[in-house]
Parts: structure tokens; sequence; C-alpha cells
């Protein structure tokens, strides 16, 4: 049985349907990505998997527990974990904070004091200001602590909402060396991105959204070939 | 006697009870961005049942000293309120989470007027008295007399202002509060939920108001079911003028308020030339109130954090 199972999800924000009948499906240690313009439903589709947004119909699955009813507070227990649009972390309260509110379900002391110190190896920078607000990191170091924050609850998947937004080439590369990491120790990843071009680069798999509906989906490797994706999401 | 420092000293006695009171209203702003204007009357029902535990231990002639009684009394009036305060957020606030802001307010005023009248149904009209049961001790410092219950009431309060600051910022359930304070969605990808971190918050926001509920009657020796209404009104006040939402700012506007209410009903009938009496002394508060809103609406300690995108 694949970790998530997505059967005829539709979104609706009043009378705007969001996301259309999407079918989908992800396999444990798997790394998706999900393309699309602005608008696409894209993030919204990524905030029903996580239980942000109420369901108005079809059903989510993730590993074997039916999800669709369930809300974040309760999906996150279960292994599945959001990087939010905009990174959504706490920046009145400290780096360390932030990242214990990422180990707030976990009891393990001992071993979320270990994978903390991991982080702080990985991003020296939220070491250093670890009892900073995290207001006051910069936009990819705020990227940087929103995911440590995400995998301290030792996700089994990992929804990441266009980590990229808004940062530097430099930052970019870091940021997708830590997902490359990350998927390596087996957390499977559905990555939104507007990179298309990097996303491919980085998933095995790709699914493209347009207008709320999944359009097409394949090998990074055949979409990247596609002629139409080149055109519209390559810009060339 | 030195009448300057026994008013400074009857306002620290007094900015404490508002302090604690304030406190239950900059937790529920924070977290809600509500004004939870029937915070008042849980203070009153604290009173209250605190009063009538303790009238019933000394009419059943209990052999044991007053300060045991009082705490049976407090005991009680903690666990009514408690009880009280997490209804209230159930049933009245937690329904229109999502309506428009004016909608939770109105209700909070027409719970205020429900407790009140449900208070006076219960306990009647009348005043009812402290009975004299605590230590009557007064103490000279610095030219000026401190009595027991008043030693009683800032050793109290400040244990209470330090704890919950201890527990706000140093906690598993504290950090939670923030952390919900700045963003329920987010809070709740954590695994924070916040309905529960919700009514904890109102839970401990009242526990606090009878603790205080049970000092000001203790204090003045009377309670009434209408006390709660210019209680709340200036701890909300002592809330605003520290900036809402900030506990240290509710501690200090609480002892700001009752400091310069105290002054002003000490030296009122002397600047006035005997026009104006001690009786003016709420004036203060709500006078206080307008200036800081004219000149820093956010309050003394408001938060302004700059947010980088």
């Amino acid at each position: 049985m694949s970790l998530l199972e997505i059967q005829h999800l539709s979104v609706s924000y009043g009378n705007i349907q969001a996301v259309r009948s999407i079918d989908m499906a992800l396999q444990e240690g798997e790394r998706v990505c999900l393309i699309g313009a602005n608008g696409a439903g894209k993030t919204t589709l990524l905030k029903a998997i996580a239980g942000m947004l109420p369901i108005t119909h079809g059903s989510i699955h993730f590993g074997g527990h039916a999800i669709t009813r369930l809300a974040s507070y309760q999906i996150v227990h279960l292994g599945l974990a959001l990087v939010p649009e905009g990174r959504g972390i706490f920046s009145r309260l400290s780096v360390q904070e932030n990242l214990a509110m990422g180990a707030y379900i976990r009891r393990d002391k001992a071993a979320v004091q270990h994978e903390t110190n991991e982080i702080y190896q990985r991003f020296p920078r939220l070491g250093e200001r670890r009892n900073q607000p995290a207001g006051q990191l910069s936009g990819g170091e705020q990227q940087m602590l929103a995911i440590g924050r995400a995998l301290l609850s030792r996700p089994r998947l990992l929804l990441l909402d266009e980590p990229s937004m808004g940062l530097a080439p430099m930052m970019v590369k870091t940021i997708f060396e830590t997902i490359h990491d990350i998927a390596k120790r087996g957390v499977s990843v559905l990555l939104v991105e507007q990179n298309a071009r990097l996303a491919l680069a980085t998933c095995e798999r790709g699914l493209v959204m347009e207008s709320g509906a999944l359009t097409l989906q394949g090998a990074s490797a055949t979409l990247a070939q596609d002629a139409a994706i080149q055109k519209s999401y390559f810009g060339e | 006697m030195d009448i300057f420092v026994q008013q400074i000293i009857n306002g620290l006695v007094l900015g404490s009870v508002y302090a604690l009171v304030a406190l239950g209203y900059t937790m529920v702003y924070g977290i809600l961005e509500l004004i939870n204007f029937a915070h008042g009357e849980v203070t009153m029902i604290g009173a209250m049942v605190s009063l009538t535990v303790i009238s019933a231990l000394v009419g059943a002639g209990v052999d044991l000293p007053g300060v045991v009684i009082v705490l049976f009394g407090l005991l009680a009036a903690i666990l009514v309120c408690m009880g009280v305060g997490f209804t209230i957020e159930r049933l009245a606030y937690r329904p229109l989470r999502n309506a428009p802001r004016l909608a939770p307010l109105i209700t909070a005023i027409g719970v205020s007027i429900v407790l009140q009248n449900i208070a006076m149904l219960i306990w009647g009209r009348q005043y009812i008295s402290f009975p004299p049961i605590l230590p009557q001790g007064r103490h000279q410092i610095l030219g000026a007399m401190i009595t027991d219950v008043q030693i009683a009431i800032l050793v109290i309060s400040v244990l209470l202002m330090l704890g919950l600051t201890l527990l706000v910022k140093k906690s598993r359930l504290g950090r939670a509060m923030r952390a919900t304070a700045q963003s329920p969605q987010i809070a709740g990808l954590m695994g924070v939920n916040a309905n529960t971190v919700i009514s904890l918050t109102f839970i401990l926001g009242s526990a606090l108001a009878a603790v205080a509920g049970v000092m000001v009657s203790a204090y003045y020796g009377l309670a009434h079911y209408y006390m709660g209404f210019l209680l709340g009104l200036k701890a909300f006040s002592a809330a605003v003028l520290g900036g809402i939402g900030n506990l240290t700012g509710a501690v200090l506007g609480g002892l700001l308020l009752g400091v310069i209410e105290s002054l002003g009903a000490g030296y009122i009938g002397d600047l006035t030339g005997g026009v104006l009496g001690s009786n003016y002394q709420d004036v203060f508060a709500f006078f206080i109130l307008i200036l800081v809103l004219l000149f820093r609406p956010s309050g003394l300690l408001g938060e302004r954090v700059g947010e980088r995108a």
C-alpha cells in the first residue's frame, strides 16, 4: 500500500473549487514534486493533506490511516509534517523554542536534544542564534529553521511548500542539498516548487497541476523532456 | 505617620490584585485577541464562593485556625472559577471563534451580565461580609502601617506572578501558548491542539481571578454581586496601560494603576482644596487610561517586534 493515497480529492473556498477531484499516490521513500503556475492549487492541496483545510469530497489515507477528517495536530502524530509556504516560523519565539515546538509531540528528550544539536551542526547560523527571536533571522535561515523544526517531529513524509521562495541562489542550493539528504535518510518528500527545473532535478517523479486538477504526471526525466512543460514552466 | 509611604503601600497591595486580574485579560487577549469582559465577574464569583465556604465553616463551628478556613474557601473558589472560565469559553466564545470581532465582544458583555444576575439570584443583593477570622496584626514600616492581610496579598501575588511567568516562559505548555498566540494554524502543524491550549488559558486566568477575588473580599471585608464590574474594568485598564497581550505589562500596569489610584485618593482633597474627596479615586484609573491611549496606544510595554518576511 502507498504511504500517501489520495482519491477524488476536492477542496473549495466558498464557491471556488481550488482542488478538483485529484487522485495521486506516493510510495514510501519516494520524492515527488508538484509543479504548476501560481494559483493552480498546489498550496491548497498540501494544506488539505496536512489537515489545515476542510475537505469537500474524496479521501486521503496516510500510512494506512484515513486522515480525511483529522485535524493537523492529530495528523502530525502519524508522521506527516508540512513546511508551510512563507515558512511559518514563530517569529517572537527564539530559534531554540521554534525547534522545541517541532518536537512538541515527542517525549524522548535526550533524542530530541541530540537531533537539535545535529540541526545546529548542519546550520551553524541557527546554533549561533539559538537564543534570538526567530523573526530576526534572514529568509534563508528561517527556511532552514522551518525545515529543521519539521524534521524534529520525525516525519515519514515531509511536505515542502515553495522552500526556495524569495531566497538567494546560494541559499536555494543549500536548501535543496538538505532536501536531498533528508530523502537519503528514508523520509519521503512531496515538494511544491515554482522552479520546475530544480524541482524535477530533485525528485524522481513529477505531477503537474493546472486550475486545481492534475493534468500530467510521470518520471521527472520524461517530464523534463516534455515540450509543453519546457514551454510553460522552464521559460524556454 | 508618613502618608506618602502609606499610600504607596496601599497602592501596591491594591495594584497587585489588579495585576492578578489583568493577567487573565492579557493572556486571553494574547491568544484570541478577545477582551473577555466577563473576567471581572469570575473574580466576583471567586469572592462569593470563598465567602460561602468560609461562612459555612465558621457557622458550623469548625475548630481550625482562620487562615486554614480561608485557604479552604480559596481552594473552593479556585476550583469553581476554573470551571466557570472553562464553561464560558466553551459555550460562549468557541462557537464564535470565526465570527466577526464584534460578535464575541458583545457576547462577552452578555456573559458578564448573565453571571452578575446568577450571582444576584444565588447570593442576593446585599453586601456579604468577610468573617473576622484572619490575623489582624499591624506592623510599622518606614513610618507607615502594613497589616497581615496586606502582607499576605503582596506575597501571594508576587509568588503567583513569578509562577505564571515561569510557566509561560519555560514550560512546554507555556511555549505552546505563545506559539498558538502567534499562529494557531502553525502551532497545529506542530501537534498543538489549539482548543486545549485556549481552554487551559481560560482555566489559568480564572484561577488567578479567583485568588484576586478572595483577596479583595478579605482586604475590604466585603463582597457583592456587582463588585466584579469596576474591578474588572480597572484590571482591563491596567492590562491596556501595560500593553495588552504582554504579561509583564499587565503586572506593571496593575501596580502602577494601584499606586496612582491610592496616591490620588490620598491627595486629591489637598490638591482641590477639599472640593473633591477621596471617593473620586476611581476617576484616576480611567484618566490615566485615556492619557496612555492618547500618547502610547500600544501601552507601556506594547509589543512592536519587527518581523522580517
